[in-house]
């Protein structure tokens, strides 16, 4: 039974959940502020990016090849590249939020960033017997502490903009909090064996144009993954 | 190096209307239709697939000008990982990683 108290209490178990995730999320949105208003963009510019698109790497992306003087199509496709990932949370989040209304899920992907996608996964992975409407609240839970300070952080950046020492190693805030995500995801070998590939895999295609490296990298890895577990289970499967 | 307002709402407004694209792809055209066995077991594998790779290149690859990757990310890199492993707790390695990080900076 869904209760409206319950799926109260999951919102607020996601909330808690993704809270800790500001740590990242802030620094990010502070790096990304900065970054704008160095590339000349003003505070509206910058705020409007972020309330618009809320993907920081495909931003910063954007705001590099723009002061490189890349031309207008090659900045918005290699930046889409950079968030072709998304159309994988997407895909793998549609078993789980796919039965939703169509505003829901159309708020859902609005507001689909890296951390509170991977977390609400392993949170439905872990605890198959929630239902759509719990699945629902607990990652709008997740995403509710990220978003706001994502604008707010973006907006001191952009105040702050070329305030900040250079000597101040802001800019590893990001890798940490990805890097943070892979511990507790390397489950089984199947998902080891996935990593790994990911890795040797966007090392080997990083010369690939438009980001596809990662793209191929993915692909490759997530068949592998799949691969390994199908053998995993067959081996135990056995006599 | 200033651009104009145009150019800048034009990149915003492209990129905003792509990358929900990407975001609603497949929620927003495969709604509650069940995928298959084999395309749910690729997916589950999605973020440890994608979020490893999106960081390779900036901690093993040297940055622009240099000859080698930084030791302090590498090393920073690692217990980040490590600790993730360890606890199972993406906070604890956070933070973990964020003090290796400041502590060899203020080092070095």
């Amino acid at each position: 039974m869904n209760t409206p108290s319950q799926t109260r209490r999951t919102y607020w178990q996601g909330f808690r959940h993704g809270a800790p995730f500001l740590l990242i999320v802030g620094p990010f949105g502070l790096v990304f502020g900065v970054v704008a208003a160095d590339a000349g963009f003003d505070m509206l510019q910058a705020l409007g990016f972020s309330v618009a698109v809320i993907a920081g790497a495909a931003q910063l992306t954007a705001v590099q090849l723009m002061t490189e003087g890349a031309p207008l199509v090659v900045v918005v496709l290699t930046a889409l590249a950079v968030n072709l990932r998304m159309a994988m949370y997407s895909a793998s989040l549609a078993p789980h939020l796919g039965a939703a209304p169509v505003w829901q899920r159309a708020l859902i992907a609005y507001l689909m960033v890296d951390q509170a996608y991977a977390q609400s996964v392993l949170h439905f992975d872990k605890n198959p017997q929630m239902t759509l409407p719990e699945k629902v609240a607990y990652y709008f839970g997740t995403v509710s502490p990220i978003f706001p300070i994502w604008y707010l952080m973006t907006v001191i950046g952009a105040l702050l903009g070329n305030r900040i020492p250079a000597d101040i190693p802001i800019g590893f805030a990001v890798p940490i909090a990805f890097l943070a995500l892979i511990g507790p995801m390397l489950r089984t070998l199947a998902h080891v064996a996935a990593a790994f590939v990911s890795v040797v895999g966007a090392l080997v295609f990083s010369g690939l144009p438009y980001n596809l490296g990662l793209f191929v990298a993915a692909l490759l890895a997530m068949a592998t993954g799949a691969a390994v577990e199908t053998w995993s289970a067959r081996r135990r499967a056995r006599p | 190096m200033t651009f104009s307002p145009a150019l800048i709402w034009t990149v915003i407004v492209l990129l905003a209307i792509g990358t929900f694209a990407l975001r609603f792809s497949f929620l927003g055209l495969i709604g509650k239709r069940q995928l298959p066995d084999w395309a749910l077991r690729l997916l589950r594998y999605t973020p440890v697939a994608v979020i490893p790779g999106l960081m390779a290149p900036q901690i093993f690859l040297p940055a622009a000008g240099e000859t080698a990757p930084d030791p302090v990310r590498l090393t920073a890199a690692a217990i980040t990982v490590a600790v993730g492993l360890w606890t199972r707790n993406a906070i604890w390695a956070m933070i973990a990683g964020a003090a290796v990080m400041v502590g060899l900076t203020l080092l070095t």
